[in-house]
């Protein structure tokens, strides 16, 4: 799998996403590549998190919105008509902005999850793998029946992380994961995708230049355009080259600090 | 990173046919909840055509004695002057004197005396009454088990709610009783309850969300007025028996006001009583209503150098009036239905005499459905039945008038 | 030197007597909980204080007949709990269901068809429903189980209240449904969990405690419900569990022995009091708790 060609899992033609009326995210068109990290940037109300929900289907959940051109999965189109969304939400799993743990127990949070899902295996085995693989199962594993809301801001994010890791999806979307917490759980949540961009593909939104530039392999921009406002992504590639060597004027003026 | 357990989760065909086998029982506890719905539905459309059912039907009834022992004339014929004098010679004196001192005879309408006529002397006698149910869908058999049964007996298909009901007061007999007495009654209760209740309850409400700072009474206050809202009526009624019934007798009586002949068990007394008891639920409407009202007008009255009162006055009570009103007006609603603190604090059994002032004995329509529902007799049962579609129709009405209201006055900010 | 305006407080007279006069609207409410423990409470230390009366007889005997010297108050409680639980085991399900299809499947539209039945339903009078459990629903039952079904019975009483407490329990849970958080819901469909088991097996637990507050409320309703029992479960204390059979409850009882004439000062006048005392205390404390319940829970997702 390491060799070239990369391999794509998430492909997008011509995506466009719509409130009601409202077309808040205009013809993007991105390859996300397998088992990388890849960052979403861009300024506040661009449709980052539009985007991101249009991935795993949550958007379903406004009503109002609608979306037209094609998400492929392994060149299946996410939103064709006979596809379900719960078994799109099990393959793509989704970290929140706040961390929203189930008020249940530590271990009931993660293995709920497997268990609607139907796993036959050794559950107190795969808290435990899913909780050390989330580098949290240190910090609990002497408090697993207890609530997870006893947990700091930072530990129960990790153990969103582990919830979803738990299910085993082939890809993990974060909106935002580390904008709730202080420096010090900043860096262990970067750590940790270090980690797990061995087994799972991350998308990633985020606000933190220096976060997209330390964490990620490929970066997306996005920025609101043209009369309508509505966002598009206005350049997609590797990192270093999007921080070191934009191709587009906004771009560079908005890595560095410069948008306004 | 190898993780052995990918392999325990469900994948392709298998996961898809476990996933539809939780579909299934996600759409089936839908319809388990959605059928809570609809026994909901279910039983308010029972409950309202059982009332229906009992209120109108065929009915077998008898005179005991025969029209033309009074008079010549058929009866549908027969004039007032005419019923008047029949009346006048037949009864005897003593009853007709008594008649007469309760409502001048000779001021009495016709269908008065008719009934009186009806009732005094030809004595009718329901024999068998049938629900509305049975009169459609059985018509034939009724008819022929009526004349089987009760040959000499008229059959006929009744309403037992008509104006007459309306109109007439209490009767021993369930043909000729009415509601007026009750109507009234009611009418009297809630007014009195909201006289007392409304201006003291808004008062309050303004203190607590005007006045009070934010200590250790205004808690009490507040939570006290939670717990007085989930309080039994019924034990209102005892508070109602105990202090307006005996402690206060001699004001609720009037005695101190020169009435005689009367105890504690008057319409005041039920009235205040219900007073109490709708009283937290208006407070915590009226706390709604003005909480509503954005903070930003009184900033402006108390910029141009009004004092709190103005600003209450002027600003706030004019802004949260139609809450309060809509919140008042649902209170009377449940002052309305109440029964059991009515029962509690003497409500009259029997009683044909208006209540023509706060001194005065009285009934209520929720009585009237209580007495008439637990006697035996089924001709009780349907004008118990007549007497609660008189009352469901008043709080329809009361309820369209607050909704009407809120919407007239939808908030403008 | 004289400032050119006199700033200084002046007293106004008018002002200082409103707010006296608010003050005293306000601190009525508190008045009425005085008077109503005072006088329960006085006229229930009058029957307790009786020399016939002992708490041994009142809270050791099962029968209930004041005037002849018999004091045992269980017949009262047992029919109030045979009544408050059937009526429980009717609103709970039902309310709670009503109350996940409301929150969680009902389109607005739907929602918006269906609360006001259960707004009707909530505002019909209690005596109306004492019709309909006499008069419709004893029938039912016998219809179905025969004759073992009493013309007066506790099963009629305690199903119909049940349906009157419906719309109580389907509203409070409803409130405590939709008061759970959206990012809750979120994160069980992010799992790839169906709709009903984000519902029942995410959202229902997370909102257990303000729905534990609207049972506590029913109870508390239920046991102080009077034209229901008073008109459809029996007149006359009776010692016994069998829901087919008549018994009168604590609210029954009082209902109808105040109804009667009754003369004041007597053994049973002061009885009745000492029965309300009682319904005062159990019903405030399931109030109380219920408050409790809801505030913790309103702090929890606030
Ligand atoms: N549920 C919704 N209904 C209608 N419009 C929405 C909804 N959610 C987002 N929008 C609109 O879509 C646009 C994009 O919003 P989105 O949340 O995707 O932005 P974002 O880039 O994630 O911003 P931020 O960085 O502040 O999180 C905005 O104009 C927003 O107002
Ligand atoms: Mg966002």
């Amino acid at each position: 799998m390491q060799n070239n060609p990369p391999e794509h899992t998430i492909t997008t033609k011509d995506l466009s996403i719509f409130y009601g009326n409202f077309l808040a995210v205009t013809d993007v068109n991105l390859n996300i590549e397998s088992r990388k990290i890849t960052a979403i940037i861009g300024p506040s109300g661009c449709g980052k998190s539009t985007l991101l929900r249009a991935f795993n289907r949550m958007n379903d959940f406004v009503p109002s919105s609608h979306v037209t051109g094609e998400i492929l999965l392994h060149g299946q189109n996410l939103y064709g008509a006979d596809i379900d969304p719960v078994e799109v939400r099990r393959k793509i799993g989704m970290v929140f902005q706040k961390p929203n743990p189930f008020p249940k127990s530590i271990y009931e949070n993660i293995a709920w999850g497997a268990r609607i899902n139907g796993f036959k295996g050794d559950m107190d085995d795969l808290v435990e793998q899913s909780l050390r693989s989330a580098a949290l199962w240190d910090e609990v594993k002497d408090k697993l029946k207890k609530s997870a809301y006893e947990l700091s801001g930072g530990q129960q994010q990790r153990l969103c992380i582990a919830r979803t890791i738990a299910i085993q999806p082939e890809i993990i979307l974060m909106d935002e994961p580390a904008s709730a917490l202080d420096p010090i759980s900043t860096l262990r949540i970067e750590e940790l995708m270090q980690e797990l961009k061995q087994k799972y593909t991350i998308i990633i939104v985020t606000h933190n230049m220096q976060q997209a530039a330390r964490v990620s392999d490929y970066t997306a921009m996005m920025m609101l355009t043209g009369d309508s406002r509505s966002g598009t992504m206005i350049e997609f590639s590797e990192t270093k080259l999007i921080f070191t060597n934009p191709r587009d004027k906004r771009t560079e003026d908005y890595v560095t600090g410069r948008f306004g | 990173m190898n993780n052995p357990q990918t392999d325990n989760f469900p994948e392709g065909p298998s996961f898809r046919r476990a996933l539809n086998a939780r579909y299934r029982s996600a759409s089936l506890w839908q319809m388990v909840f959605l059928s809570a719905l609809l026994i909901a539905i279910l039983s308010l459309m029972t409950l309202l055509y059982t009332v229906a059912d009992g209120a109108f039907g065929y009915v077998a009834y008898e005179y005991k004695h025969d029209p033309t022992e009074f008079s010549s004339t058929p009866l549908n014929e027969l004039g007032k002057d005419e019923l008047l004098s029949i009346l006048q010679s037949n009864l005897s004196a003593g009853a007709f004197k008594k008649l007469d001192n309760e409502k001048p005879m000779a001021s009495r309408s016709h269908a008065d005396l008719y009934s009186l006529f009806l009732e005094r002397l030809l004595q009718i006698d329901t024999k068998q009454i049938w629900s509305m149910t049975d009169s459609f869908l059985h018509a034939a058999e009724i008819r022929a088990e009526a004349t089987h049964k009760y040959p000499d007996a008229q059959l006929e298909f009744r309403s037992w709610l008509t104006p007459q009901f309306l109109s007439s007061p209490m009767s021993s007999r369930a043909e000729f009783a009415g509601v007026r007495t009750a109507i009234l009654g009611s009418l009297w209760l809630v007014g009195i309850a909201i006289l007392f209740a409304l201006p003291v309850g808004t008062g309050a409400a303004i203190y607590l969300q005007e006045y009070a700072s934010k200590n250790w009474l205004t808690k009490i206050i507040q939570t006290n007025i939670n717990n007085l809202a989930g309080v039994p009526s019924i034990v209102y009624g005892m508070l109602g028996l105990a202090i307006f019934v005996r402690l206060l007798e001699p004001l609720t009586s009037g005695a101190a006001f020169g009435v005689i002949d009367s105890n504690g068990r008057t319409v005041l007394s039920a009235g205040l009583t219900m007073g109490m008891l709708v009283l937290p639920l208006i407070i915590i409407n009226a706390q709604e209503a003005i909480k509503a009202v954005p903070d930003s007008l009184r900033q402006a009255s108390f910029g141009v150098g009004a004092t709190r009162w103005q600003t209450v006055w002027h600003h706030v009570l004019p802004n949260a009036l139609p809450g309060i009103l809509t919140g008042s007006i649902l209170a009377l609603s449940r002052a309305l239905g109440e029964t059991a603190p009515l029962i509690v604090v003497g409500a009259s059994t029997f009683i044909s005499v208006d209540p023509s002032g706060p001194f005065s004995k009285f009934t209520a329509l929720p009585i009237q459905i209580y007495q008439w529902t637990t006697r035996a007799q089924p001709e009780f049962h349907a004008i118990a039945a007549a007497s609660i579609i008189v009352l469901l129709i008043l709080l329809l009405s009361l309820n369209a008038a607050a909704i009407l209201l809120r919407n007239r006055f939808q908030r403008k900010y | 030197m004289n400032p050119p305006f006199d700033l200084t407080k002046k007293p106004r007279i008018g002002e200082s007597l409103i707010q006296s006069l608010l003050f005293l609207a306000g601190v009525l409410s508190i008045f009425t909980t005085l008077a109503i423990v005072y006088v329960l409470g006085k006229e229930a230390w009058l029957f307790f204080g009786s020399p016939e009366v002992t708490f041994a007889k009142f809270f050791g005997g099962t029968k209930w007949q004041p005037g002849i010297g018999q004091f045992g108050i269980w017949p009262l409680v047992t029919s109030t709990l045979v009544t408050s639980s059937i009526a429980m085991l009717v609103s709970l399900p039902l309310g709670l269901s009503a109350a996940l299809f409301l929150s969680e499947y009902a389109s607005p539209k739907t929602r918006s068809a269906l609360k006001p039945i259960l707004e009707i339903l909530a505002g019909i009078p209690t005596v109306v429903y004492g019709y309909f459990a006499l008069l419709f629903m004893t029938p039912l039952l016998q219809n179905i189980f025969g004759e073992q079904v009493q013309v007066y019975n506790m099963a009629s009483a305690g199903i119909v209240m049940g349906i009157m407490i419906l719309p109580l329990i389907s509203s409070m849970s409803e409130d405590a449904l939709s008061a759970v958080p959206r990012s809750l819901r979120e994160a069980a469909y992010a799992m790839g969990a169906t709709k009903f088991e984000t519902s029942l097996q995410i959202v229902l637990p997370a909102a257990l405690s303000g729905v534990g507050a609207a049972f506590i409320i029913g109870i508390s309703r239920a046991v102080g419900e009077t034209m229901i029992v008073a008109v459809a479960a029996g007149a006359g204390p009776n010692f016994t569990f069998n829901p087919f059979q008549a018994a009168e409850t604590m609210t029954g009882h009082i209902a109808r022995i105040s109804g009667g004439d009754l003369s004041y000062n007597s053994i049973d006048y002061n009885s009745l009091f000492a029965i309300a005392l009682m319904l005062f205390l159990v019903t405030l404390v399931l109030n109380l708790i219920s408050q409790r319940v809801v505030e913790r829970f309103r702090e929890k997702y606030e």
